[in-house]
């Protein structure tokens, strides 16, 4: 990459001095155009992520395009640091000093031209790439500014573009789903629809867990009183690992489990009938209503009977002073 | 005062007019005195803390008191320092008593190797204290290391528990990250330079010794962790985890905070010798590549450190009396320890970079023979990384929640920190052209650094893109990027460092078979173990982790066994060096890679003044090759060049 | 120095660093798992039968204040203080805890539902702290945390699906009657309550974590500090074994 020009200041001898900077460039247009050619053709659709969603797509031809990017850079610097061991070596008993080439201005300036042509480059194509999928399956925070066009609405039914809100939350060591637009259920089970945009609200509990799904391509944070949003469409059936992504204590290495993209309507039976079975059973009146962060500490249903018997709920821990406000 | 105006003093022996017969070595402080110290500081502190916390809910209910354990750390050091004699000379000043004299500041120290157990204030005593403790604290993480391999070996068998997991990771990583910020400054920086920049000694010698003396203490409590079961939050330390663990986690917060202050001072220390004390002659334009680096960095740590003092600070006072900054119910937000942290780590990440970059510059000048390709670019480079490195740590957080639009603001200057970064590479590859090079072992590893950081930092550019980094944040392939980086850059510039100037430091070299033997070895397997961690990253693996999916076992047995080889190739080393120093003693007084830096011109080893004169400094020490070069400095000025030399403008000597 | 005394400074060394380092080694990071028992229980007649109990507080010297499980041994019929035990693969595993320790709401009061056990429910007989049943056994499928003091812990094997809140003394009956010193029996005078039920073993042997998921460490900042994330207290490991 930075030897096209070189004659100023070299001072070479008269004999015939190879061109080296030809050399070298040719040989390295060559290799690049191999490696750019493998990485497109025989690499890119085996790629990590995969293509089970959108975000997983998008990322995936992030990182060919990154490697496209990257490889003619990795082949020109070991090749010319080969070439250099290879060419010019001190002869056995020679121990005179090199050519006392103090720089050259073209060189440089080529150089920091190239560099910051390819990092402007790699800026404008992570951006459009961060923008156009709708944050790339990150999490974006509580006000998310790139979203999936989907119609919101309080309840989600198959063939409609709405969008299905899924909260994810994270608590120490397990992960459990709530589904607004079923009523507001819990499971530890995660199903997805096909083609469905889905939003992700990610929170916790207690400390900071991270929510990876990995096939899909959906990383946030779970940040306990923090709403973390996150989109991505699946695109393809089958299982989704989820994994912790943020040390979040002892078992933070097991706090994993297994989601499954389904087509809509098995989405729509299994989520009614979750629905229902939690009504029956009182369990969806026990649980605190939706919302898009919790406080464990404050829990209204307890009666004041409750609080009179045992004094402060366990929920904080007892770490804090009963007498602070939030505590019950 | 480092000017010898007073000849008369300049004798070897004797402490001056009233020379008394020296103490035995037990009487006088040294580290043996200050185990005493701190032994005794830890009981007391301990009892402090449990007459003034052992009402809490806290301590009751969970039989823990950590305001006891924060307070024996605390008063364990200070009666640490004390017994070293930290504090003699200021209560000597404080009373009104004669600070002492101009010898002990020169060290004209008692020959020996008691020496090196005190507080001794000649640079290159501490110098080689860095040395030898470095390379203890990194074979003690590395041997951690060990331990976290040999648990991944097998994704549902386990060999330690989960808690004994975590402690290892943790462990392993803070013992790294906290010390080898100066691995280079530490034993090469304090020792070559002052060397290198013409001074007889540094701006502030007793900051520089104590900066040394903290981190036994630093890797001490680090340590005693293990016996109080470990952190939990790795080396990171994330809130509200580390409010939430148990006791070891003092340590840490304790022990990190330590060390941060040691860095302060040591960087600190750097910078006003820099622009203070370097010799007549010794222009900026001048200046050895590796002092640059060290400049920068200590530019960096003077004021990156002090912010993950405070959040230690921050950290510990919600862990003793129970203040809430980074518990959310109450007000406090878990994202202020993140981003006081990575506003710290990142610059903390090119502390471990930039003197690696120094060390290699230097070598590659040397083995090249030619002068360094690009000069002003290359102090750009290191300029522009220190600078641009305040600026980036967002992208540590890009999943967890912040402001979006932050988002491509932070990728743009996580982006832009690759153009001076490759600067280095341009500079290397310009000194390469047509050059003479010879293959001796400090070039290996410069020419291992030069691979490494080139792999390492290209997958920083995967990681800086944001939809990228979706899948690759938290995961393996971000310990594979920074493990090419620091380890493959730092670590292995630090090696080369040893095999280029320990000749200089003690007169000994290093056995040459064994020497390539360990570098081939290093670089062979260090690369078969971290190369695959990158798929294993993009594969789904998290950090941290001690179960993974079964389909990439294999990809974890293999990089186990390359690590276990790799911690083969540390023993080689290891064996090397100790029987090299105690052994096999192969001489080398002279100057035997040829070197034109100031260092290589003085004897070996250098005299306790370093200059008996003060150099005036003729030319640049990269000017191999340059017809009629004049040599790098003239060390016996005739009397009256220095006052030229600080004539007016019109003088002389340049 | 001379060489001899170089040398066997050496080796002092060499000896002082090596053995410092193996006695970390087997001390500090050898598994807690191999310091604590881990309680085998056998198949007969098809079925095993595990006996768990969790407690206010614990007989060990340095942390009296922490709560904890202890697991019976069914030989001996021995409470050890340990959480670990191992059940034969594919077998009905039949569980009975005894709740002595005080009610604490759910921090996610989700985890009131009973799930993964044979039929979905437990079985909770209450007794006071003479021993005597108060009412009859209840079998339920949702222990509300929130509605009435009557949850101590919960019992969950994530990987297996198994959440299972462990019933406490209720409110009425756990008011100054708690069992006060540990290992606690039916007889040394505290209200318990006896939870029965029963799920199957996965097929799949391996060790399988077990935890508990109300905050019950006490004194730590959202009560999963200390016991909570300590082995042999407040979750351990299920070792399922070929049978």
């Amino acid at each position: 990459m930075s030897s096209e020009t070189l004659a100023a200041g070299a001072g070479t001898p008269a004999r015939r001095e190879p061109r080296h900077g030809w050399r070298l460039f040719a040989i390295w247009f060559v290799l690049s155009l191999a490696a750019c050619l493998v990485i497109w053709f025989v690499w890119y659709p085996h790629l990590p992520p995969g293509r089970m969603s959108d975000s997983a797509s998008g990322q995936q031809f992030d990182i060919a395009v990154l490697a496209i990017t990257g490889a003619p850079v990795l082949i020109g610097v070991v090749l010319y640091f080969s070439y250099a061991i290879v060419v010019w070596r001190a002869r056995p008993g020679d121990d005179s000093d090199g050519p006392a080439i103090q720089g050259n201005i073209r060189v440089q300036a080529a150089w920091i031209i190239l560099t910051a042509a390819t990092v402007l480059w790699a800026f404008v194509f992570g951006t459009v790439e961060l923008v156009v999928p709708a944050g790339a399956g990150g999490g974006e925070g509580p006000s998310p500014i790139w979203k999936l066009a989907g119609t919101q609405s309080s309840t989600w039914t198959p063939g409609t573009n709405t969008m299905l809100q899924v909260q994810v939350i994270g608590q120490q060591w397990v992960w459990t789903y709530r589904y607004p637009q079923f009523g507001g259920f819990e499971s530890t089970q995660l199903y997805l629809p096909v083609d469905t945009p889905v939003e992700f609200h990610v929170t916790s509990l207690d400390v900071i867990h991270e929510f990876w799904a990995y096939q899909l391509g959906v990383k946030a944070d779970a940040n306990p009183q923090v709403d973390n949003v996150a989109y991505t469409t699946p695109k393809q059936l089958g299982s989704v690992t989820v994994r912790c992504n943020e040390l979040c204590g002892i078992w933070h290495g097991a706090m994993y489990n297994f989601g499954h993209v389904v087509s809509q309507s098995a989405f729509q039976s299994w989520a009614s009938g979750v629905q229902a079975k939690e009504q029956a059973d009182g369990l969806l009146a026990a649980l605190p209503p939706y919302a898009l962060h919790y406080d464990p500490t404050v829990i209204p249903q307890l009666g004041s009977n409750l609080v009179k018997v045992v004094g402060v709920t366990g929920a904080a821990g007892y770490y804090y002073n009963p007498g602070n406000p939030v505590t019950p | 005062m480092a000017i010898e105006i007073q000849p008369e003093r300049a004798e070897p022996t004797g402490r001056g007019p009233e020379a008394v017969p020296a103490r035995p070595w037990w009487l006088r402080p040294g580290a043996h005195t200050g185990l005493i110290g701190a032994i005794a500081g830890y009981f007391l502190g301990h009892w402090l803390g449990n007459f003034l916390g052992g009402g809490y809910a806290r301590s009751g209910l969970a039989d823990t008191n950590d305001v006891a354990i924060v307070l024996g750390y605390a008063f364990a050091v200070v009666g640490w320092l004390a017994g070293l004699g930290v504090f003699n000379d200021l209560f000597a000043a404080m009373a009104g008593r004669p600070w002492p004299d101009e010898d002990r500041l020169i060290g004209r120290e008692d020959p020996g190797l008691a020496k090196y157990f005190r507080y001794t204030l000649d640079h290159k005593v501490v110098g080689i204290q860095y040395l030898y403790g470095m390379i203890a604290y990194f074979l003690t993480g590395g041997l951690f290391a060990m331990a976290i391999r040999s648990e991944l070996l097998s994704p549902s068998y386990h060999l330690i528990g989960p808690e004994q997991y975590l402690m290892v990771v943790g462990e392993h990583s803070t013992m790294m990250m906290m010390m080898m910020s100066s691995v280079i400054l530490g034993p090469f920086g304090q020792y070559f330079g002052p060397l290198m920049i013409g001074a007889k000694r540094v701006a502030f010698p007793r900051l520089e010794a104590l900066g040394f003396w903290l981190t036994p203490a630093a890797y001490i409590i680090l340590l005693s962790a293990v016996l109080m079961g470990g952190f939990p939050t790795g080396w990171t330390g994330y809130e509200p985890l580390g409010t939430q663990a148990t006791q070891g986690e003092d340590a840490y917060y304790f022990a990190f905070g330590l060390m941060g202050i040691s860095m302060i001072l040591a960087g600190f220390n750097m910078i006003v010798t820099v622009i203070n004390y370097r010799a007549p002659g010794m222009r900026w334009s001048r200046l050895p590549m590796f002092v640059w680096s060290m400049f920068s960095v200590s530019f960096l740590q003077v004021l990156s450190v002090p912010v993950l003092v405070g959040a230690c600070f921050m950290a510990l006072a919600d862990r003793t009396f129970q203040t809430s900054f980074f518990t959310n119910q109450l007000g406090g937000s878990s994202y202020l320890w993140e981003d006081l942290f990575w506003f710290f780590g990142h610059p903390e990440v090119y502390i471990l970079a930039l003197p690696g970059f120094g060390v290699v510059a230097e070598m590659i000048a040397v083995f090249c023979r030619k002068p360094l390709f690009a000069y002003k670019v290359s102090v750009a480079g290191m300029l522009g990384v220190g600078i641009l490195s305040f600026f980036v740590w967002q992208h540590h957080l890009f999943d967890s929640g912040i402001n979006p639009d932050m988002r491509p603001l932070f990728m743009l200057t996580t982006e832009l920190i690759s153009i001076p970064t490759g600067f280095i590479f341009l500079v290397a590859m310009g000194t390469f052209w047509k050059a003479k090079i010879t293959f001796s072992i400090p070039m290996l590893f410069a020419l291992f650094f030069y691979f490494n950081f080139l792999i390492g930092g290209l997958s920083g550019v995967f990681l800086s893109d944001v939809p990228a980094d979706v899948t690759e944040h938290g995961s393996f392939f971000v310990m594979a990027h920074f493990h090419y980086t620091i380890m493959g850059g730092l670590i292995f510039a630090f090696f080369g460092g040893i095999y280029y100037w320990l000749p200089k430091m003690t007169g000994i070299k290093l056995n040459h078979t064994l020497g390539l033997i360990h570098a081939w070895t290093m670089f062979i397997f260090f690369n078969s173990t971290f190369l695959p961690l990158f798929a294993a990253g993009l594969m789904g693996m998290p950090r941290r982790v001690f179960e993974y999916a079964r389909n990439l076992q294999p990809i974890n047995d293999w990089v186990s066994i390359s690590a276990f080889l790799l911690g083969g190739s540390m023993l080689i080393f290891v064996i090397n060096f100790v029987m090299s120093m105690t052994f096999w003693r192969e001489r080398e007084l002279g100057n035997p890679w040829r070197a034109r830096s100031l260092e290589w011109q003085l004897s070996t080893p250098p005299p306790p003044e370093n200059f008996k004169r003060v150099p005036v400094i003729l030319s640049s020490p990269y000017d191999y090759g340059v017809k009629d070069a004049l040599p790098v400095a003239d060390l016996n000025p005739p009397p009256g060049v220095i006052g030229a030399a600080y004539a007016p403008a019109g003088g002389v000597l340049e | 120095m001379s060489v001899p005394a170089r040398a066997a400074a050496l080796v002092v060394a060499f000896l002082c660093v090596v053995g410092l380092g193996i006695f970390v080694v087997v001390y500090y990071i050898g598994s807690a798992t191999t310091q604590l028992p881990i309680v085998h229980y056998t198949a007969s007649g098809g079925q095993v039968n595990v006996a768990l109990q969790e407690d206010p507080q614990n007989d060990s010297a340095t942390r009296p204040d922490w709560v904890t499980y202890y697991t019976q041994d069914p030989t001996t019929k021995q409470w050890l203080h340990t959480t670990l035990f191992s059940v034969p693969a594919n077998t009905k595993v039949n569980v009975t805890i005894y709740g002595y320790d005080g009610c604490t709401p759910l921090r996610n009061n989700y985890w009131s539902q009973v799930q993964g056990t044979l039929g979905g429910t437990v079985t909770v007989q209450q007794y006071n702290k003479d021993n005597k049943p108060l009412g009859g056994p209840a079998t339920e499928s949702v222990i509300n945390s929130w509605a009435d003091c009557n949850v101590a812990h919960t019992f969950a094997i994530p990987a297996i699906g198994l959440f299972v809140p462990v019933a406490s003394p209720n409110a009425n009956n756990s008011v100054n009657n708690l069992c006060g010193s540990s290992p606690c029996t039916p007889t040394s005078g505290g209200a318990y309550a006896a939870e029965t039920f029963s799920f199957m073993s996965p097929s799949h042997t391996g060790t399988y974590r077990w935890q508990c998921l109300i905050p019950c460490g006490g004194g730590f900042v959202d009560g999963n500090g200390g016991p909570m994330q300590t082995l042999g207290w407040m979750m351990g490991e299920m070792d399922v074994v070929s049978s």
